[in-house]
Formats: C-alpha cells, sequence, structure tokens
C-alpha cells in the first residue's frame, strides 16, 4: 500500500458574496493518494464538522468529470496541475507528502462568489438562453439521413460540444474573459446545418449578453486553452469572431411587413 | 424572470452596436494595428536609403514631400493619426474593461501558455506611444534636436543618432516593438477570424519573421551611426 500523505491546505473561506474572505490554513492528514481531490476535502470537512466548525463550501455534482461543477483554483491552476484534468479527476498521487496547496474560487466579477471556493455560474446559463440554441419543431423525429452532414463536420461539432461550461476558462484567463466557452457554443452549432437559420442572430445576442455580463475581453493568452479540461480549441474563438464580423457588416433589422411580398 | 428573459433584457440593453462590442473593439484595434505595422515596415524600408548616402536619402525625403503635389504626405498623416486614435481609444477601454472583469485577483496565478510579450502589450504600447511623440519631436519637427536642419534630414539623422542617450532609447522603443510586433501580428489574425490549422504555424512565423526583420535593421541605424559606419 502506498504511502499516506500529509498536506497543508490554504483555503479562500468568504461568507457570501458581500463578505470579504481570507485564507484559512487547515491540514489534511493521512490523505490516501488514490482519493480524488474532491474526496480529500470531504476527509477535511468531516473532520471540521466534528469539531464543530463551518465545512468548507465546493462545488460538485457528477464527480466523473462530465458535469462542470467541481470548480476551484488549486495552486494558481484552474483544476489543479494536471492537463485536461476536472477537479474531480485530479487524484492525490498528484501531489506529494508535505505539500502545500492554495485552493481559490473562480475569480471573476461575472461570478460572484457564493461561499468559500463556490461561484455563481449563472452568467454562462444567461449566455445561453441569449442565443445557444436552434428554433426547430420538435415533431417525431425525420429519416435519420435526411439531412447530410459532412463526418468531419459532425466530428468538429462534438468537439467543441465536449465543452461542460465548467468556466475554467474564465479563471484561468488573465482578463477573466468568457470566450472560449461562447465560441464552444457558437460553434458546436455553427458547424451543424441545423445551426445555420439563427447562426448570425445567435453569434451577435450572445456576445452582447456576454458583454453585458462583464466578462472581459480575448487578448491572445492561451490560458484558457491550456486550463480547459474539454480541449477546447481557441481556434473556436477565431470562428466566432469571423461570425461576429459577418454578421455585424450584414446586419439588417427586422420589419414587421418582412416577407408579405 | 426566467433565465431567458433576463438574458435577452441584456442583450437589449447593450444594443447591437459593434463598436460598443467587445469584439467590435478587438476588430478595430486589430486593424488599426495592421495599418500600423504596414507603415513600420515600409519606413524600415525606406530608410534603408541611409545606407546609401546623403544625396539617397535626402532625395527619398524630398520624395516623400512632393509627391501628388505635396498632398501625399498628409493623407499618410491623417491616415496614422486616426489609426493611432483609435488603437489607444480600443486598448484603453478593453484594458479598463478587463481589469474590472478581475477584480480580486490570485494569490499566484500560474502561467502556462501566454507569452511574456502577449503580457506586457499594454506597457510596451505605452512606451510606443511616448516614443512616437519623442520621435515626431526629434527628426519632423526637430523641437528637440540638437542642430536641426529642415533642408538637410539625413545629416539630421546621423547628428540626432550620435547622441548616445537619443540612440538607447530609440533601441529600447524597437525591443518594445518587437515584444509588440510579435504578439500584435499573431493576435491581429485571431480577432480578425483567421485561424485555421493549415495555417496555424504560418501565422506564428510570419510574426516572427516579420518582427525579427523591422526591429533588427531599425536598430541597425543607431548602431550604424554610433560605430561610424554612417556618417
Ligand atoms: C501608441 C500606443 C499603443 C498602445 C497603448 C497599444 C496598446 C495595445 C494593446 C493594449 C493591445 C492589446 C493587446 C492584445 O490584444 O494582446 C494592442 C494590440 C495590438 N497593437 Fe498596439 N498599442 C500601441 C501602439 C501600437 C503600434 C505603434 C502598433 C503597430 C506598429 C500596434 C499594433 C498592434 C496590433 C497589430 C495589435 C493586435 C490587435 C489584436 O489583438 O487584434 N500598436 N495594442
Ligand atoms: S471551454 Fe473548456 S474551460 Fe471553458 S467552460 Fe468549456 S469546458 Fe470549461
Ligand atoms: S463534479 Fe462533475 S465534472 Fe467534476
Amino acid at each position: 500500500m502506498s504511502k499516506h500523505l500529509n498536506l497543508t491546505l490554504h483555503v479562500w473561506r468568504q461568507k457570501n458574496a458581500k463578505c470579504d474572505g481570507k485564507f484559512v490554513e487547515y491540514p489534511a492528514e493521512n490523505i490516501s493518494p488514490d482519493m480524488s481531490f474532491l474526496e480529500m476535502l470531504d476527509v477535511v470537512n468531516e473532520g471540521l464538522i466534528r469539531k464543530g466548525e463551518e465545512p468548507i463550501t465546493f462545488d460538485h455534482d457528477c464527480r466523473e468529470g462530465i458535469c462542470g461543477t467541481c470548480s476551484m483554483v488549486i495552486n494558481g491552476r484552474p483544476h489543479g496541475p494536471r492537463e485536461r484534468t476536472t477537479t474531480c479527476q485530479l487524484h492525490m498521487r498528484s501531489f506529494k507528502d508535505g505539500d502545500s496547496i492554495t485552493l481559490e474560487p473562480w475569480r471573476a466579477e461575472a461570478f460572484p462568489v457564493i461561499k468559500d471556493l463556490m461561484v455563481d455560474r449563472g452568467a454562462f446559463d444567461r449566455i445561453i438562453a441569449a442565443g445557444g440554441f436552434i428554433s426547430v419543431p420538435t415533431g417525431s423525429p425525420q429519416d435519420a439521413n435526411a439531412l447530410p452532414i459532412p463526418k468531419q463536420s459532425a466530428d468538429l461539432s462534438m468537439d467543441a460540444a465536449a465543452c461542460i461550461g465548467c468556466g475554467a476558462c474564465v479563471a484561468a484567463c488573465p482578463n477573466a474573459s468568457a470566450m472560449l466557452f461562447v465560441s464552444a457554443k457558437i460553434s458546436h452549432l455553427g458547424h451543424l446545418p441545423q445551426g445555420q437559420p439563427e447562426r448570425h442572430i445567435r453569434v451577435r445576442d450572445m456576445i452582447a449578453q456576454m458583454d453585458a455580463e462583464e466578462f472581459g475581453t480575448c487578448t491572445n493568452h492561451g490560458e484558457c486553452e491550456a486550463a480547459c479540461p474539454k480541449g477546447i480549441k481557441m481556434e473556436n474563438i477565431a470562428r466566432m469572431n469571423r461570425d461576429f464580423i459577418k454578421a455585424s457588416l450584414t446586419y439588417r433589422p427586422a420589419t414587421s411587413g418582412g416577407g408579405v411580398g | 424572470m426566467s433565465v431567458a428573459e433576463q438574458s435577452i433584457a441584456g442583450a437589449e440593453a447593450r444594443g447591437h452596436g459593434f463598436l460598443a462590442s467587445s469584439v467590435g473593439r478587438k476588430v478595430v484595434m486589430a486593424a488599426t494595428g495592421v495599418i500600423l505595422f504596414g507603415f513600420v515596415t515600409v519606413h524600415m524600408l525606406g530608410n534603408l536609403t541611409s545606407y546609401m548616402g546623403a544625396e539617397a536619402m535626402n532625395h527619398y525625403a524630398e520624395f516623400l514631400h512632393t509627391m501628388i503635389h505635396g498632398m501625399g504626405i498628409w493623407v499618410f498623416r491623417a491616415v496614422l493619426l486616426t489609426a493611432v486614435g483609435l488603437h489607444i481609444w480600443a486598448a484603453t477601454t478593453l484594458t479598463l474593461d478587463n481589469m474590472a472583469a478581475r477584480p480580486v485577483g490570485y494569490r499566484n496565478q500560474k502561467n502556462i501558455a501566454s507569452t511574456w510579450a502577449s503580457r506586457t502589450m499594454r506597457w510596451s504600447g505605452v512606451i510606443l506611444a511616448a516614443f512616437i511623440v519623442y520621435h515626431l519631436l526629434h527628426l519632423t519637427t526637430g523641437t528637440v534636436h540638437p542642430n536641426f536642419d529642415r533642408a538637410n534630414p539625413y545629416a539630421n539623422f546621423v547628428n540626432g543618432f550620435k547622441v548616445p542617450a537619443a540612440a538607447a532609447f530609440y533601441i529600447v522603443a524597437q525591443l518594445c516593438l518587437g515584444l509588440h510586433m510579435w504578439h500584435g501580428v499573431w493576435s491581429c489574425t485571431q480577432s480578425f477570424g483567421l485561424a485555421h490549422p493549415r495555417y496555424d504555424s504560418l501565422r506564428r512565423n510570419f510574426a516572427t519573421g516579420l518582427t525579427v526583420l523591422v526591429v533588427g535593421v531599425n536598430i541597425s541605424y543607431p548602431i550604424a551611426v554610433l560605430t561610424g559606419f554612417i556618417h
């Protein structure tokens, strides 16, 4: 059996969005290297509860790397030191005995802290609601091959659709920009024929909402791509910019009498 | 209010203005940046006449002042001034937005992919702005030049760089230009949406090549004067 770890955590504790937060030090003792990072926090929290202290609040749900809920910056990197790995999929064998670990929430004006390491990512939902959908009547399914889609388009669309909306891109970006997330959502629909009718209005509405939520703007540092647990590429940001330029150059407002001849 | 209603309210409140949007201002920054990089490249090439002697350079200067009946230079100046103004406007407003987007920073953020050049764009830009003002007062109006002679640009150039402090500031500014260009040339292709795996290495290599060429040749001018190669 491998040796257990003794670690020191420096955790950001903040009561709510209005209060100031501060770092508090906690020991994490006798941690199995086979535990996930979240299980390690569970153990620490059980100790805190036993002592009558307030447990550390952190977000989590599926614990299998697919929901995007687990969010925390571990030693200066969203989701910790491993590439393409969510916090729930990070294991304690990535750390050494005696390590000191700093835990912080995603830091962005658009992601207010709810408590400790948990932030409100409702801004992402509102961006999706502004245009990240297609409007089709959902009747009975049509014939599977009625709409031919090139294999490569389907693949690129799926690659973009792998985004789990975790927000690590925002957390990693020195400008707290959400452009990797927004561009992934725009690309996954933009590669498919079903996404075409609303393609131009979508990019304008989603970017308008992104700005209204007070995310920053991309300056092409590339930190988002390096932090993304799902390998979303910056090429998507270029595609979004291209769509936005085209949509803006050809914009015509809707008219009430349109289409009547 | 449902999530959908909130977001549509937000989008409408923000309007659909291109220049108000973050991406629109990035495009303005990229487009004006291309004009400015185009200018520095041509400016670098034009100054190669200094290696051909006083007559060649003064002749080139005269051409600049007399082309299209003397109107040409004012057209260039107007375009450049507008480009610099819009570029600084876009850079400033975007930088302020970006700073407001992260009011509380991290204890120690690890940089994985960004470069020193990308992280210092604001500073290299500000130094370039100061340099542009100085450069105009130095070799265009002669206000801060020790012995300016409007009729002899070649002599102004040589005498100007004989002052070591002036040559040093010029070289520092060129290194800032190099940082700004290396990231900017690549970055503006992203802002215009010009990305494709087939051309990704080309984008990087073009930025590196153009930067080395422009900055290398520009730095050679004061060095050539200080070493007496141009006299
Ligand atoms: C005069 C003062 C200047 C300031 C304050 C300034 C500032 C900035 C800033 C803050 C950025 C954004 C950084 C980024 O996107 O990574 C930028 C980008 C850029 N700058 Fe400047 N800059 C200045 C001068 C120049 C000059 C003289 C040139 C050309 C010779 C230039 C060309 C560019 C280009 C091409 C970009 C990239 C645009 C993009 O990312 O889409 N800038 N500048
Ligand atoms: S683009 Fe990547 S980092 Fe950003 S929200 Fe999607 S999965 Fe997370
Ligand atoms: S808890 Fe679902 S991805 Fe980590």
